[in-house]
């Protein structure tokens, strides 16, 4: 340590660094940087326990005699009571509800985007936005009661109760498309106001209608940001379980017809394990290896968006 | 209405133009003569942008904005009810400060804006001569389906133009075409002024007090005054005047460079 | 050049006009869209305050009037007591005084206990609000028709005795205490987990890693990802390693608990605080990238080291947007379900629990087991608890928005 002094007027030795300007070793900074480094690898650690443990107990499942690989990808039937594990029976309900989700969160999220960001005023957005949070902060399970006990009745009514049961998927799917919508909605508008203003003003400029601006210029423009909404919106919906758990049924079905019941992967696992379900048996395993299905596919849907966001990002320049 | 004034391309009178409660531009009465080139210059803030967007009624975009007074064109005030912004807009093109192409390709930041306007001519036909007319076409003729961001900005800012001479105005608005360009890109873009007046009437904003007395045959001159800091015309003129014998001794100061 | 070739005078009024109609009816059509999220929104309020009041047709065992002389509204414990005696075998009152002795008990307790163990209160049927507001006279007419005898009465199935009863298998009885104090239990655990986690993180993603390092864009997309990863493979990871791995230290044997096992609050917490750590992580990257550059640089300008620099000067003008955000993960944690089913909250339990290793229910839980049951009374109370679920994420979001006003800075 140097004095008060020697810091003041510090000595000016040859050939070496004066001592004061020497690089300190500053134990207790290195301990902290290694703290946080391990905190935000904890991150990396996460992923790798739900592929170690998806995984494992997914080998165990296929490792059974009772199943096959090639049955469980290929086959249609899922009652684990006689045997059967086909996962199409149930990814057939998740595409199917999936499928109408998109259906009403596509069109009306992004028009809600556009209209937020291309025409409505700074005070109308102001009041509008926080409609569109308030719908994205609402817990799923209320969405779950939303669509048993008011969407489903409705269309019960709109369609005939002889053609349309209690449990449907089209309710769920519904439902699940305006739980979606927010999500749609806020990331497309954030993509269309990060179009440079100078684009829609070269658009006005040449005499374009607001409407021939946004739908030929902006939106054109703000693509790549949609499509990845569009593909976070999709991923959400394909893992949405409440919903589905709640309105579209508990049998598992090989069915594309979304007046019929049928259940979803996620619908299946909550329903399963929910349930007094012993360890190490098949059944249980057979849940692992369905969340297995449903995590590479959406963290597959999740790398795609983001790549279509780098790859595609506009430069405006 | 009014009766018409041929010599004029576009007549101001008593113009305000405000934002919110600040009036941004007060007073202005302006004869634009046709098929010259008009330089609007003045100091920084002093609202030469705010004055030339008012002429295509692009400041509607910005919500606070309102205007007091009359624009005239064919002796028709452009700010009365029953007038369309977008057909004026189509009369009255613009050039931006920072090039601003569409991400689209050469050919479609042409054809979009005649497409739109409703063209029924050979649209090839269009992008050609409307290149040509920009002194673009031979630089760009072996790639008209790259994208218009393929391009340097000084022939980015050329794509502009010819986008805006594709929809035929009659007026062409510039708000500091050349400040991003190099030198030589500067100049193709003043040469290229000289030959569209054949055809256009032309009103530039500019810094560069060089360039307004090479290329202008008219020059308005700006400066901010009053208690409020509103900016209006103090001087116009031809532009030999402005730059030889200014009336106004503030305008002598701006133009010899002497100025605050 | 031909001008002609553009629509003139005549023709340009008709094809401006045409332009026009377009852009109008897209408009209109854009606003829509919004109206209709509105509309479902609205929908989805007032489906749930439809169902959380209204006429019940009630059906008594023992009319009430018989029961004792005076109206058992105006009785006091002792004489509740006394009733209760009375009326019940021994077995019963004895099994009753063994869970808590019934001098303990407060006289709403003991008159709950006289409503359903004497007079056994029983739901015919349940009308929702706008029907009883509405349409009064026909109730009125279909109970005298259908239920000759029974008592109509106007409900409110949130009172603040719900808040305040634990769960019971009846309907007319059951409340949410258990299922709040269980939120309450999960939810701190998570927090406390997730938000000294996540802002290390984001202060080493921030502060620390250099941007262009493979591992840090590893790191950075991983989080990306786990962010979208469905909650309910939180709940299977949670399940395998929390539930069952570590069930000594999730069930509290470790610690001496005994009679649990791994299905404990502590593993639902833990789960759901490795569910919002990324969430967590992203608002608090947010909210250090605000604090503009001069800052750190004013920092190191007089000698600062880095932690010196981030402790003072970043975190602090970081804080209120951290805490926005955790908050916004608090509210996730709240109303999250799927992962909650899959680590086993129980469904039915109706001790308050009693600390980290205890067996419990939360919230979302209940408001999903009462909706999937057939009667109509479970529908009213599971619109009673997502009452008390969006209320309590509304205080939650409105403190967000509160703190983000008061102490937002513009650099
Ligand atoms: N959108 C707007 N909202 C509010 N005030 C504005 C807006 N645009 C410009 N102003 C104000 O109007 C005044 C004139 O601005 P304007 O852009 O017209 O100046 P200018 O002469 O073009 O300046 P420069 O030479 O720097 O481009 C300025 O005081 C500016 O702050
Ligand atoms: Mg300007």
């Amino acid at each position: 340590m140097t004095t008060e002094t020697q810091s003041l007027a510090p000595v000016p030795e040859q050939n070496s660094v004066p001592v004061s300007l020497r690089r300190k070793l500053r134990l207790g900074e290195g301990l902290l940087e290694a703290i946080l480094f391990v905190v935000g690898f904890l991150t990396i650690f996460v992923t790798v326990s739900i592929v170690v443990v998806l995984g494992d107990q997914a080998l165990l499942f296929f490792n059974d005699p009772q199943v096959g690989f090639r049955e469980f990808f290929l086959t249609t039937q899922w009652q684990p009571s006689i045997g059967q594990f086909g996962i199409w029976a149930l990814v057939s309900a998740t595409l199917t509800t999936s499928a109408i989700a998109m259906l009403v969160a596509l069109p009306l999220g992004l028009s809600s985007a556009i209209y937020l960001s291309e025409y409505a005023s700074p005070r109308a957005r102001s009041v509008l936005k926080p409609i569109l949070e308030v719908l994205a902060g609402i817990p799923t399970v209320v969405y779950g009661y939303f669509a048993l006990l008011f969407v489903t009745p409705l269309l019960r009514n709109l369609i005939g109760t002889e053609n349309l049961g209690v449990y449907n998927m089209l309710s769920a799917g519904v439902v699940m498309g305006i739980m979606i919508l927010p999500l749609i909605a806020s990331m497309s508008e954030d993509a269309l106001s990060a179009v440079p203003n100078s684009l829609r003003e070269a658009a006005y400029a040449m005499g374009a209608t607001p409407f021939e601006a946004s739908i030929q210029v902006i939106v054109p423009a703000a693509l790549s940001g949609i499509g990845a909404a569009i593909i976070v919106g999709l991923s959400r919906a394909v893992g949405e379980t409440m919903i589905v758990a709640v309105a579209s049924g508990a049998t598992s079905k090989f069915t594309f017809n979304p007046l019929e019941a049928a259940e979803t992967m996620t619908a299946h696992i909550a329903r399963i394990s929910g349930g007094d379900l012993s360890y190490n048996t098949i059944d249980y395993n057979s849940l692992f290896a369905i969340a297995l299905v449903l995590f590479v596919v959406t963290l597959a849907l999740n790398l795609f968006s983001q790549w279509i966001v780098s790859r595609f990002r506009e430069q405006y320049e | 209405m009014q009766t018409e004034t041929p010599q004029y391309a576009i007549e101001t009178r008593n113009l305000s133009i405000f934002y919110g409660p600040f009036e941004a531009v007060k007073d202005v009465d302006l004869k634009i003569e046709k098929g010259k080139i008009t330089a609007i210059i003045g100091p920084s803030g002093c609202g030469k942008s705010t004055l030339l967007r008012a002429f295509n009624r692009m400041n509607d975009f910005v919500p606070t904005s309102h205007v007091n007074g009359e624009i005239l064109m064919h002796g028709i005030n452009l700010y009365s009810k029953e007038i369309d912004p977008v057909e004026v807009r189509r009369r009255i093109g613009m050039v931006f400060q920072k090039p601003n192409p569409f991400p689209k390709s050469i050919y479609e930041n042409i054809a979009w804006g005649a497409r739109i306007n409703g063209f029924k001519g050979n649209m090839d036909e269009l992008v050609e001569q409307s290149l040509r007319g920009a002194a673009l076409w031979d630089e760009v003729k072996d790639k008209l389906k790259e994208s218009a961001y393929a391009l340097s900005g000084g022939q980015q800012q050329r794509l502009c133009i010819a986008r805006t001479i594709a929809i035929q105005p009659e007026i062409i608005l510039m708000d500091e075409p050349a400040s991003a360009l190099d030198p030589i890109s500067t100049l193709r873009i003043e040469e290229l002024m000289q030959e569209l007046k054949q055809n256009y009437t032309i009103i530039i904003v500019t810094h560069n007090m060089q360039q307004a007395a090479r290329v202008s045959d008219f020059t308005a001159m700006m400066m901010l005054f009053g208690e409020t800091r509103s900016g209006t015309v103090i001087e116009y003129d031809k532009t030999d005047i402005i730059f030889t014998r200014p009336g106004d001794k503030r305008t002598e100061d701006y133009v010899t460079g002497r100025f605050g | 050049m031909a001008k002609d070739l553009y629509p003139n005078k005549d023709d340009l009024q008709k094809f401006v006009d045409a332009r026009y109609r377009t852009a109008w009816v897209w408009q209109t059509v854009f606003l829509s869209a919004l109206l209709i999220a509105i509309l479902a929104l609205s929908a989805l309020i007032l489906n749930v305050v439809d169902g959380a009041f209204g006429y019940v047709v009630y059906e008594f065992k023992k009319d009430p009037a018989l029961v004792s002389e005076k109206p058992i509204d105006d009785l006091n414990q002792t004489e509740l007591i006394a009733l209760l005696k009375d009326n019940l075998s021994r077995g019963a009152y004895n099994k009753l005084n063994n869970e808590k002795v019934m001098e303990t008990r407060s006289e709403g307790e003991l008159y709950g206990l006289v409503i359903e163990r004497i007079i056994q209160v029983k739901t015919l049927k349940t009308y929702p609000l706008f029907e009883s507001l509405f349409n009064r006279a026909a109730i009125e007419a279909e109970v005298a028709e259908k239920f000759p005898g029974a008592r109509l009465e106007f409900r409110s199935w949130l009172t603040p005795d719900f808040l305040t009863t634990p769960m019971s298998s009846r309907a007319e009885f059951a409340g949410v205490r258990t299922a709040l104090f269980g939120t309450l239990w999960m939810v701190s655990i998570a927090i406390s987990f997730a938000l000294p986690v996540g802002i290390g993180a984001a202060i080493y993603l921030q502060e620390y890693a250099s941007k262009k390092s493979l591992m840090n864009k590893i790191i950075q997309t991983n989080i990306n990802n786990l962010a979208g990863v469905p909650s309910i493979v939180y709940g299977m990871l949670g399940l395998a390693i929390f539930v069952r791995a570590f069930e000594a230290l999730t069930s509290g044997a470790l610690f001496g608990v005994t009679d649990s096992n791994g299905r404990t609050i502590l593993s639902a917490g833990l789960t759901m605080g490795i569910l919002v750590l990324p969430l967590v992580i992203i608002n608090a990257q947010e909210a250090i990238k605000a604090v503009p550059d001069s800052i750190r640089q004013a920092a190191y300008g007089v000698g600062a080291t880095r932690w010196q620099t981030v402790w003072s000067h970043v975190l602090p003008n970081a804080l209120p947007g951290i805490l926005t955000g955790s908050i916004l993960a608090m509210s996730r944690a709240v109303g999250e379900t799927a992962p909650l089913i899959i680590v086993g909250a129980s469904t039915f339990i109706s001790v308050d629990p009693s600390g980290p290793f205890s067996k419990f229910t939360a919230l979302p839980i209940q408001i999903y087991q009462w909706t999937a049951r057939a009667q109509s009374e479970f529908h009213a109370i599971a619109a009673a608890a997502i009452i008390v679920l969006l209320v309590l994420l509304l205080t939650l979001n409105a403190t967000a928005i509160l703190l983000r006003n008061r102490f937002q800075r513009r650099y």
